[in-house]
């Protein structure tokens, strides 16, 4: 028992030195004095953190990637919520087909379905760079959302639907005054989850990308091909700290424990 | 004449069959109780007269008029669920409003109407509380409040009182039945508790495989059950094959298999076969001392088996040449396993089916 929880520690230690240690050596370099990423620094300054808000190409895609992952999840709230509540809800042919079809793209590898919807969206329908880059994100979270909706729909008992549909309101009323109100932190849960992998997101924006129109990741991809200075540290720990400021108000609203239910 | 009228009402579900041309009908103001054992049709049947399944044949007479394909939100029916279904984020008053407020009842009648409801209910101080910070028996009753303030045609309950400790449950049970009787609101209450049903029901219809099998008052399905089934149902535990000898207008005449005479009421004859099943509960079976002065008529010989205590009396598993029967005796003497004893079966206390 005890040799057991010994060994279960030093594994734990282990596992975090090694998630966190990479976070740490990219935090102090960020405000090394040095032109190039050097561990440990030499020096303190905050010039590349300075430095991220000259790179006017930054400023330009953190808007479009607050954009895209703001609008892209609404989308996919619009379809997801409506898709989750029918597929928890009714039993109906094709329905596990359907199921599959919402999930594909979390299955399918990331940079496949990115490179599909560069063929279909921007060459076969000629959609312009940003709709299809809309389309594109759209897609990929909407699996999470409708993962997250439809487990906060499980755990809402079917019966207190019924019981507002026998005293008067008919189906879609309910879905509004009696089951959106319940549901609220799944959705809160939902938008959060699909925000974060949506600005995250690599392998379907590297194709989805144009003239004028990229995102910060694929923006900070190309600026590390070209300067090995710090300013990329200096703008990972912001993106780190943003992160973890959701992950804050995720754990104040609803507790973190909803996403490992 | 009936408010509520089922007609050769069936219900599938692809192979599976719950309720074939089932039929029933209840009078105004009546309380009816549906009992049966898990998977008879019962909360199927009250769920397709409240309108959440629909009958794959038959029709749905309420009130003269074919709700057959009525949706549920129009039905103006009250349903009290097995799990309270409650809304969870609104508070007890806005529960108990909710049907009034989608009526477009005038606010102060809203509010009059639910105080009046919830004082009924005995949860007048507790308006401003939400479900979860009410315990089991309390949310009971604001599901009943919510269903009764829309005053509602009929009123259903799925096993309102399952979920309730036992205590509890014969206090909530009055208190319905109390509050049935004031608005004399026609209502169908499923339970698998026969005590409960038997307790708070004018009318009780048991069930079996999706087939009522006897709607009568609780007194006579109690006294004098109609088949097998309901006998077994309601206590009869002991079943002996008996044949006919000769019928007559007040008292008739049966055999046993083993050439035993037993004379039975014939208004507790329900069937009209040949062999026929004679049914007594354990307590109505008699020990009597073996060669006592009892004639050999309605008797059995028995030896003693297994016996165990029920807290009122002694129960034994007496093997008989007709069978092994559940004989209940007093707390007086315990008979010791291997005793020879007789038994002797009341004739009015059997019944035939």
């Amino acid at each position: 028992m005890n040799t057991k929880s010994r060994f279960l520690t030093i594994f734990s230690v282990l596992v975090y030195t090694f998630l966190i240690f990479p976070l740490v050596i990219i935090t102090a370099a960020a405000f090394g004095a040095n032109d190039y990423l050097k561990f440990p620094p030499e020096g303190f300054s905050f010039k590349w953190v300075a430095n991220i808000f000259e790179v006017e190409m930054f400023i330009r895609t953190f808007k479009i990637s607050i954009e895209i992952a703001v609008f892209g999840t609404f989308l996919a709230l619009l379809i997801g919520i409506p898709a989750a509540y029918i597929l928890s809800r009714y039993q109906f042919k094709g329905r596990n087909f359907l199921q599959g079809l919402f999930l594909s793209p979390v299955l399918i590898p990331a940079i496949v379905f990115g490179f599909s919807l560069l063929k279909f969206l921007i060459i076969k329908m000629q959609f312009p760079v940003y709709t299809s880059l809309l389309i594109g994100h759209t897609v990929v979270i909407l699996p999470y959302i409708i993962r997250v909706i439809s487990s906060s729909l499980e755990s809402f008992d079917y019966s207190i639907e019924e019981a507002a549909v026998s005293l008067g309101a008919g189906r879609i009323k309910t879905f509004f005054i009696i089951v959106l109100p319940n549901i609220t932190s799944g959705v809160i849960a939902a938008f959060i989850l699909a925000f974060i992998n949506s600005f995250n997101n690599v392998p379907i924006s590297i194709f989805l990308t144009g003239p004028g129109v990229s995102t910060l990741p694929i923006q900070m991809m190309s600026y590390v091909e070209y300067y090995f200075d710090p300013t990329i540290a200096a703008l990972s720990v912001i993106l780190m700290l943003m992160t973890a400021i959701l992950m804050f108000i995720i754990e104040r609203t609803l507790g973190l424990s909803f996403f490992t239910k | 004449m009936a408010l509520l009228n089922l007609k050769d009402v069936s219900v599938a579900y692809g192979d599976n069959v719950v309720l074939k041309d089932f039929n029933l009908n209840i009078k105004k103001g009546d309380l009816v109780s549906l009992l049966g054992p898990s998977g008879c049709g019962k909360t199927t049947t009250l769920r397709l007269i409240g309108g959440f399944i629909q009958a794959n044949k038959g029709k749905f007479i309420f009130n003269d008029k074919d709700y057959t394909k009525v949706p549920v939100h129009k039905r103006e029916f009250g349903f009290v669920f097995q799990s309270y279904a409650l809304f969870p984020h609104l508070s007890v008053f806005d529960n108990v409003a909710f049907g009034l407020k989608l009526r477009k009842t005038p606010k102060g009648e809203i509010k009059k109407r639910v105080m009046e409801m919830l004082d009924i209910v005995g949860l007048a101080d507790y308006s401003k509380r939400y479900p979860k910070e009410l315990s089991g028996g309390q949310r009971q009753r604001v599901a009943l409040a919510r269903a009764l303030v829309i005053k509602p045609d009929l009123l259903l309950l799925d096993e309102p009182l399952s979920n309730l400790d036992a205590k509890l449950r014969v206090k909530m049970r009055v208190g319905i039945r109390k509050i049935q009787k004031e608005l004399n609101i026609t209502t169908v209450y499923v339970t698998h508790d026969q005590e409960e049903c038997f307790s708070i029901s004018d009318k009780v219809a048991v069930m079996n495989e999706g087939v009522i099998e006897h709607l009568d008052t609780p007194q006579n399905i109690y006294d004098n059950p109609k088949t097998e089934f309901v006998a077994n149902f309601v206590g009869f535990e002991n079943f002996i094959d008996l044949s006919l000898q000769s019928k007559n207008e007040d008292i008739s005449t049966y055999n046993s298999k083993n050439g035993r005479v037993f004379k039975v009421k014939s208004t507790n004859i329900n069937s009209n076969k040949e062999t026929i099943k004679g049914a007594i509960r354990p307590e109505e079976i008699k020990i009597v001392n073996k060669g006592g002065d009892n004639k050999d008529e309605n008797t059995l010989d028995g030896i003693v088996g297994i016996s165990t205590f029920l807290g009122k009396e002694y129960q034994y598993m007496v093997d008989t040449e007709v069978g092994k029967l559940l004989v209940n005796g007093n707390t007086n003497k315990r008979y010791k396993e291997g005793e020879k004893v007789k038994l002797y079966l009341p004739k009015e206390k059997m019944v035939l089916v």
